[in-house]
């Protein structure tokens, strides 16, 4: 099965779900479908790494902290973020973001994501094997 | 919603008396074809926050209330200092986002012979959007005095008038802020974002007042038929935003040792009194300061553009609002004043005639209640009333709320198209993203006038004005 990512529906903010064969591929699509909020993937240079840390074993906090940390990087970097490689273990999360300066021209940034709420925030293997990360990011 | 599973009491007034865990009843205040529009989720959170320990007479849900995280977006919830509980999931990330209406004295005659030059200055001078920097830096010293002292701060240092303080809520400073209680990361996302606008439904607009239902009250405020206003609305930036997200979850994670039991984890909540709710108060508070002095600088901003181009303009305030915050208040509750805590998630005090905490000159008429709208739609200016206070400790509702998601929205309009169509319509629209402008299309919201209406047949509120938008600056 090939990693993607979706938004799903809220009536005011925006879902953000990732689905991998592994948990880390389920959380770097999570990071994807945050991106998207802003901006198409895709237009992103993937050019400055940014490494980010979060402690914890609780998989849905983590995902919390993951994309919240994310959050705070695009914040006060200025960054968007187009590829990232994550390796979650039981001390944590261990990953590199990359990405760019917000280009407005080329990106066309739609809205900022203030935070990762704990709504539809969930971690879950599904019955075919595939790890789906998800939440709702408040914009 | 269903309608069948709620309990008529008049044409807006609609409750969910006290079952299961609720310790007291859900009120929701909305024409039948609102709440008929609301989607189900407004009635589970609405319950949830009724079972919440020390909630004081009924868990309230206003017009325009949605779907939000833990508490609606339109949800008012009172606490006892002692018993009760306070929520970071209650006041929401964007802690006293508000809005701000200016006076201009000016005719649309004279925006007219200028607008689009208006639309392009104001737009090349507040910082609006994502990636976007203001020009205020602060050094660490004048973060926290910035958090302790808000828009009174903000007016200190230069921007804007001391007579501007008296048209802003707690006179533009939140007492009780605690500067130490922001984390390091807050006010790091904070750094190069005082004085600027944001993005989403985030804007700044030049309006004409189209409509007066009150005239009397008009007069009080200041409002004419045909008068240029401008509106402010925006809220206390990243920093605010990251105190939200730290806190919420950390009382996420405290709650069970509260002894807490949470419906859902995200009413995350801790007692007013613990040690906890006390550093998010403090911390809450600042953020409040922050969204005072943040509206006060962009409210200076836009004051140069008018200067430059209306050289004998003068732009006061008419007042400003916040509407994601918990207060410390006095209400009366069966016969006894009682000290409460407050929430309100997507929700306008709206204190009556006559309330101590008015300024003199507009005691008489009550507290105006701005409600904004989108950028092709009005906007709402309503004052409170005589039964505010009782109808939901003096609350109302504060904007459309969004009846389309945002993917939908860009999947149905295209934000070239539609900012074309509406400069045909004569609203002139700024933005850096054509996407954003799709996502934030006037039809993606609720009609705005329905949601005015009800808040007065509710009598929470009352309609004084209603504005049209001119140009609209859109983050």
């Amino acid at each position: 099965m090939t990693p993607h990512w979706e938004h799903f529906e809220h009536e005011a903010d925006i879902g953000v779900r990732g689905y991998g064969a592994t948990l880390d591929e389920a959380f770097a699509q999570a990071a994807l479908a945050l991106s998207a909020i802003v901006t198409d993937p895709e237009r992103i240079h993937p050019s400055q790494p940014v490494t980010i840390h979060c402690a914890g074993s609780d998989p849905e906090f983590l995902l919390l902290d993951w994309l919240n940390a994310l959050i705070f990087e695009m914040s006060t970097r200025h960054l968007l973020f187009g590829r990232f490689e994550v390796h979650i273990d039981e001390n944590g999360l261990q990953a590199t973001a990359w990405g760019e300066p917000v280009d407005r021209a080329r990106h066309q940034p739609a809205v900022e994501p203030k935070g990762a709420t704990l709504t539809e925030l969930k971690v879950y293997r599904e019955a075919n094997g595939q790890w789906v990360a998800q939440a709702v990011i408040d914009v | 919603m269903d309608i069948q599973r709620l309990e008529r009491i008049d044409d807006t007034e609609w409750h969910i008396p006290p079952q299961g865990k609720m310790r007291v009843p859900a009120v929701l205040y909305a024409t039948q074809a609102l709440i008929e529009a609301m989607d189900d989720k407004v009635r589970e959170q609405i319950v949830n926050v009724a079972t919440l320990p020390g909630i004081v007479r009924a868990a309230y849900a206003m017009p325009d209330a949605h779907w939000g995280y833990g508490f609606p977006i339109g949800g008012v919830a009172a606490f006892d200092p002692d018993t009760g509980v306070i929520s970071a999931g209650g006041v929401g990330f964007d802690i006293s986002c508000g809005v701000r209406t200016l006076h201009t004295g000016l005719d649309p005659e004279q925006i007219l012979a200028v607008q689009e030059r208006l639309a392009d200055r104001l737009f090349q001078h507040i910082p609006a959007g994502v990636g976007s920097t203001g020009r205020v830096h602060l050094t660490p010293k004048q973060m926290d005095e910035m958090l302790a002292g808000g828009a009174r701060w903000a007016v200190e240092q230069g921007w804007g008038e001391a007579a501007d303080l008296a048209r802003i809520e707690e006179h533009g400073c939140m007492a009780g802020a605690d500067p130490a209680q922001v984390s390091a990361r807050a006010r790091a996302r904070q750094k190069d974002e005082m004085g600027t606008l944001g993005s989403g439904n985030h804007y700044l607009e030049v309006q004409q007042v189209g409509e007066v239902f009150d005239a009397e009250t008009a007069r009080a405020f200041g409002i004419r038929e045909g008068d240029v206003k401008v509106s402010i609305h925006c809220g206390s930036r990243g920093l605010g935003h990251q105190i939200g997200t730290e806190f919420l979850r950390e009382m996420a994670l405290a709650a069970p040792g509260f002894g807490i039991q949470l419906p859902d984890r995200e009413l995350a909540c801790a007692p007013i009194t613990s040690p906890l709710g006390q550093r998010y108060l403090g911390a809450m508070r600042a953020a409040v300061n922050c969204a005072l002095a943040n509206r006060q600088i962009l409210t200076h901003l836009t004051r140069e553009v008018f200067a430059e181009l209306f050289p004998d303009s003068r732009l006061t305030l008419l007042y400003d609002v916040s509407h994601n915050t918990c207060k410390e208040e006095q209400h009366e509750v069966d016969g006894q004043t009682r000290r409460l805590y407050i929430h309100r998630k997507g929700a306008t005090r709206a204190f009556g005639p006559g309330h101590p905490s008015l300024p003199a000159d507009l005691r008489a008429a009550g507290q105006p209640v701005i409600i904004g709208g989108t950028m092709g739609t009005s906007s709402y200016i309503l004052a409170g009333t005589e039964t505010s206070l009782q109808r939901a400790f003096g609350s109302a509702c504060h904007g459309a709320g969004r009846r389309m998601s945002r993917r939908q929205a860009t999947r149905t309009w295209h934000g070239r198209e539609l900012q074309a169509e509406l400069a045909g319509r004569g609203i002139f629209i700024r933005s850096p993203s054509y996407r954003g402008i799709a996502e934030e299309a006037p039809d993606a919201y609720k009609d705005v006038g329905e949601v005015a209406e009800s808040a007065e047949r509710a009598g929470l509120a009352r309609r004084v004005a209603r504005l049209t938008p001119l140009v609209c600056i859109k983050g």
